[in-house]
């Protein structure tokens, strides 16, 4: 496995974790608060009534589904929608009439938004002109700007004579020029290829940490936001199913809802309270034999299903209740042969710690 | 497949080949014959020019034929100052008119691509319907509405506007108004083209960063929409130059553009050549814009827009 520094792999997923210790940016001093916001469009509700803090020199992510509503809610914030209902506070001023060019937050747009007439320097000037700051000050701070996305040799091109990741790069330096309060980032790699992409989630996090400004950024892929977060939020129609850390959330799922939409899971219903048990396959061990000591953390049943997939091989296991669990397995070893097969009888058992009862 | 590719090559080239046959036959041969006759003299015959070339008299006949072409018409289109302000006029006109269209026709057009989806569509009907009716009678009703008793002299008499009627009919005004109503759709249709491609979310970003709406306007939406601005451009201004209908029902008498000169020469004085050379003077002043106009659209294929 290749080291991915501070990243760890867990479940397939990788995870930012804090960078000096637990609750890093839980003393920051407040930056962005929406209070109770609302937006509709005729009769759809696309944001309800939502509460919401970000902190200074947070990298904040919005997660959630299409249509959960977390375009429109950073829409709002940069001023393109007003919202029906509700306030966004902005250093504890009220953004209300505030209109977007007047907003001290930038935006990267998913589909960049680069002007297509004007050069990559122009592209990244065209904000600081509009301040009408001094010539030699704009051209200092594009020259900066290039040389942070390393694209100095490309000042003179077209958009379109640029590849996608450059494109995107002078979308993010354009953004940052007007050294932004908060720079609201749309779905920014959603045009990339794969590989580009994690390459610069991980870029991402650094330029955020070095420059020490508030991202948000908006995602679908729950991959990218726990892998750029200090702390995210996972959208469900309109409303914040739970905020918190990475690991927070990943851990400590506080819904099935949000359980099934961060990384996979086993959900079990419990006979006795009507809730759920959530277990992570990761956390789920496989064996032959029963554990000795082992009481109601363990299950035995028939492996149905195998799939290998290099780093680790996921077990599908039916219970004799006709629960179907799976397992997933990490291959620490070059084995020759698996060591369960189709038809097994195991067992599956897991610390008592490692589930996460859910009432909803 | 070689003989597969061959032949598919083979009809591609056909297929090139029917516009510029087309182009060949009915534009450049014509255009040829009109220049051979500004090169002959009037005469009292049928055709009403010299020399006529007879293939019958063989290849003497032929050179014979080609000693006697002259430049004596550009000559006198030289000499003359009434073909020098004829043209004049018609460029000052045309390049008046394709301002007054611009003015008018680029609010026009901004406002059907902001319309909602919907109304777009009716809207481009809106701007294509005049052309149901026949030109002809379209600047005859003009001069129905711009007449001493018409339908303006009468709303601006009842409004209190004026007391006497105004003159409108065989001045400027009324040329201008002709052309610019009847121009208008060859300005509109063009710049709604690239307006409504416009990306909305540009001025989005603009206004993101610190640019106010009516500053995004003059840089991003004026830029992007040249394209538009130059077609419309000289979609208008190329035939509003050899414009011969609206100066001639609208216009006064005094100063004449030059498609009406064309057409004095040709039918009040039936001297053929003398009009040939004023038609291809005109070309040649024309060349320069529709230069620039093909230059720019096969810049703006290249660029794949």
């Amino acid at each position: 496995m290749p080291s991915v520094g501070a990243w760890r792999t867990q479940g397939g997923l990788r995870m930012k974790e804090p960078a000096n210790g637990v609750g890093r940016s839980t003393d920051k001093p407040l930056l962005l608060r929406l209070e109770n916001v609302r937006k509709r469009f005729g009769d759809f509700t696309a944001v309800d009534r939502l509460s919401l803090d970000i902190r200074h020199d947070e990298f904040f992510a919005l997660l959630g589904p299409s249509g959960c509503g977390k375009s429109t809610l950073m829409r709002m914030v940069a001023g393109f929608e007003i919202p029906s209902e509700g306030r966004i506070l902005l250093d504890g001023v009220d953004l209300a009439d505030t209109p977007p060019h007047l907003r001290p937050v930038n935006m990267m747009f998913q589909s960049y938004a680069l002007f297509p007439h004007m050069t990559v320097e122009r592209n990244i000037a065209f904000g600081l002109k509009q301040e009408r700051l001094p010539k030699d000050a704009i051209r200092a701070r594009v020259a900066e700007m290039l040389a942070l996305v390393q694209l100095a040799p490309f000042a003179d091109r077209r958009p379109d004579m640029l590849s996608g990741g450059q494109r995107q790069r002078v979308a993010l330096a354009r953004a940052l020029a007007k050294r932004p309060k908060v720079l609201l980032l749309d779905e920014p790699m959603a045009a990339l290829d794969k590989k580009l992409r994690e390459e610069t989630q991980f870029e991402l996090v650094e330029l955020q940490r070095r420059l020490g400004t508030t991202f948000v950024i908006v995602t679908h892929d729950q991959e990218e936001a726990m892998t750029v977060a200090d702390r995210m939020a996972v959208m469900e129609h309109g409303r914040i199913a739970q905020t918190g850390t990475p690991v927070e959330i990943y851990e400590h799922p506080n819904s099935r809802y949000v359980a099934t939409f961060i990384g996979d899971v086993n959900l079990i219903q419990d006979g006795r309270s009507g809730g759920w048990l959530a277990l992570r396959p990761e956390k789920l061990r496989i064996a032959r034999e029963p554990p000795a000591g082992a009481g109601n953390n363990a299950v035995s049943g028939i492996v149905t299903e195998i799939g290998y997939l290099g780093d680790m091989s996921v077990y599908k296991v039916r219970t004799a209740d006709g629960l179907v669990l799976k397992a997933a397995v990490p291959n620490v070893t070059r084995v020759r042969a698996r060591p369960f097969s189709h038809g097994d009888q195991v067992w599956l058992c897991w610390e008592p710690e490692a589930a996460v009862s859910l009432t909803r | 497949m070689r003989p597969g590719n061959d032949r598919r090559t083979w009809g591609a080239r056909l297929i090139i080949l029917v516009p510029f046959a087309w182009l060949a036959g009915l534009f450049l041969v014509p255009a040829l014959i009109v220049f051979k006759i500004s090169l002959s003299q009037t005469a009292l015959a049928q055709p009403p020019y010299t020399p006529v070339f007879d293939l019958s008299a063989g290849w003497e006949g032929l050179r014979r034929a080609l000693a006697e072409l002259s430049l004596d018409n550009y000559v006198a289109l030289a000499s003359d100052a009434l073909y020098a302000a004829s043209y004049l006029k018609s460029l000052q006109v045309a390049a008046i008119s394709t301002l007054l269209l611009l003015l008018i026709g680029y609010p026009i057009a901004y406002a059907m691509a902001r319309a909602p989806r919907g109304a777009r569509a009716v809207l481009l009907v809106l701007v294509i319907l005049p052309f149901w009716t026949a030109f002809l009678i379209r600047v005859y009703a003009w001069i129905n509405i711009l007449q001493h008793d018409g339908l303006l002299n009468q709303a601006l008499l009842a409004l209190g506007i004026v007391d006497v009627p105004v003159v409108w009919l065989a001045s400027d005004t009324a040329v201008y108004i002709g052309l610019v109503y009847s121009y208008l759709p060859f300005m509109v249709l063009p710049l709604y083209a690239t307006l409504e491609k416009l990306d909305e979310t540009l001025l989005e970003a603009a206004a993101d960063l610190g640019s106010p709406p009516w500053k995004a306007f003059w840089q991003i939406t004026v830029p992007l929409s040249r394209p538009g601005i130059l077609a419309g451009a000289l979609l208008c201004f190329i035939p509003i130059v050899g414009e011969f209908v609206v100066p001639d029902l609208l216009g006064s008498s005094t100063t004449l553009m030059v498609g009406q000169t064309l057409w004095t020469e040709f039918f009040s004085n039936r001297d053929w050549p003398l009009a040939s050379a004023v038609a291809i003077v005109m070309l040649v002043l024309l060349v320069g814009p529709i230069v620039i106009y093909q230059s720019y659209q096969s810049r703006a294929l290249a660029s794949g827009r």
